[in-house]
């Protein structure tokens, strides 16, 4: 039988979480693969560090060869599609930015990960003379990290307003958003000066406002919107279905003439 | 052979209806509502599925229009993004009085799951909403009731434009257009 367990107030405490947990590294696995061992050779003294994470290649780089590593594996090595490019912040831990290319050898049905890091301020060359997909991924990778991107075609916001300002995946960005992103919307629409009449956001999604005339109706004690019924509201019940017509015939104006 | 004999003459026999100017013209307004084909996000799917066969929006006199300059009614269905809410607004603006809003689903009203920094937290932040709507997305007779709602709610208003305008039409000459 199952042990009994007192089951008081279980939905207001909260679950149980072990402080000291951390999260499992996948393991590290040596080149042993022959293909990977030939990527791995064709690299030569490019390749700082090179293992294998559940199948795949992992080559870590100096950041300034990327566009020679890149080149070496998509000519030499058969690794043809680029399919994602991006950045990890690990600002708080390192100082530093952690960029990764994911590659793709369709032959072989191999995947390859470059992994290179760069210093906060410091900008990477471009791939997209190498692989157009990177395109775009570069443009999200300055756009969610401010990490600039040199000779890249068209270096610009891809995800947020072209006036945004701060770069939200960085871990020092909240995720409610700074003061510019709470009224990025009333600052473009109507102008800091309406910032007092429309209010800060509210995050509360179960704030009900009985005052408030211009957000929150009264089915049946409407007042016209924006009235101030700080003073109290009437308490004047409406009829919704009234007649559209009135009817002021009395009695029916088609009678059936009695035959006999 | 039946034989009737109606009394056109008399007092109760004359085929006249009387009725207000209020309630002919929102009569009028209720009953031809014109919502702009606009989507936003999942909700949008919900509303294409009121507009369409099966729960037939059309028998209410509500048409889908493609331009805000010929709609009566803005359904902001989905999550407005801080990005698009600008363009959301100017849609708004370019509808022609009178104008209603329904908001539709959490995420307009609140901005629903999306507690972040990139979604408008309720779509009243920047339009006046008449019909908030709940639902994960609401059910197309949701929609509907909330259209009929807003049909009521029109029947009771003054057909006098200047009584329930919600944009200040006398500020022609400020930039931006006034909230209220």
């Amino acid at each position: 039988m199952r042990k009994y367990v007192p089951k008081d107030n279980v939905q207001g405490k909260s679950y149980y979480t072990d402080r000291f947990w951390v999260a499992p590294r996948v393991p590290r696995e040596e080149v042993t693969d022959a293909h990977f061992t030939g990527v791995v050779a064709t690299l030569g003294v490019l390749a700082k560090e090179a293992h294998v994470e559940l199948g795949q290649l992992i080559v870590h780089i100096d950041a300034r060869d990327n566009v020679a590593v890149i080149k070496a594996l998509k000519e030499a090595c058969g690794y043809t599609q680029c399919s994602e490019q991006s950045a990890v912040d690990y600002l708080a831990k390192d100082g530093e930015f952690e960029l990764f290319y994911q590659l793709l050898n369709v032959n072989e049905a191999k995947r390859a990960r470059v992994v290179c890091r760069i210093k906060k301020g410091e900008a990477i060359e471009s791939i997209v003379p190498l692989f157009n997909s990177a395109n775009f991924a570069e443009r999200e990778m300055f756009d969610m990290f401010g990490i600039k991107v040199n000779n890249h075609p068209f270096l610009k916001r891809i995800l947020m307003p072209d006036d945004w300002e701060g770069h939200p995946l960085l871990k020092t960005y909240p995720l409610h958003g700074d003061e510019f992103a709470s009224w990025y919307e009333v600052d473009k629409i109507f102008g800091k000066e309406y910032r007092d009449i429309i209010g800060p956001e509210n995050r509360d999604p179960a704030k009900v406002d009985r005052h408030d005339t211009k957000r929150f109706a009264r089915i049946g004690y409407e007042v016209p919107f924006g009235t101030d019924i700080s003073e109290g509201e009437t308490q004047k019940e409406i009829e919704y279905s009234e007649a559209l017509l009135v009817n002021y015939n009395k009695k029916e104006s088609k009678t059936l003439d009695k035959r006999r | 052979m039946a034989q009737h004999q109606v009394n056109y003459a008399s007092s109760a026999g004359l085929p006249i209806a009387l009725t207000s100017v209020d309630k002919l013209v929102n009569w009028g307004r209720s009953n031809s509502l014109w919502p702009l084909t606009y989507g936003l996000a999942c909700c949008a799917i919900e509303m294409m599925a009121s507009g369409a066969s099966r729960y037939d929006f059309d028998r209410m006199g509500t048409i889908f229009r493609a331009s805000p300059r010929q709609a009566d009614v803005m359904i902001l269905a989905g999550t407005l993004s801080k990005k698009h809410s600008e363009f959301a607004r100017r849609l708004y603006d370019q509808m022609t009085e009178p104008k209603w809003v329904i908001s539709m689903g959490s995420c307009a009203n609140t901005g629903g799951m999306f507690n972040t920094y990139a979604t408008v937290q309720g779509v009243d932040r920047i339009i006046p909403v008449d019909i908030y709507l709940p639902g994960c997305a609401p059910r197309p007779e949701t929609l509907q009731y909330a259209m009929m709602m807003l049909q009521k709610k029109i029947r009771r208003e003054s057909a006098d434009m200047k009584k329930n305008t919600k944009q200040d039409l006398t500020n022609q000459t400020g930039k931006r257009a006034r909230l209220i």
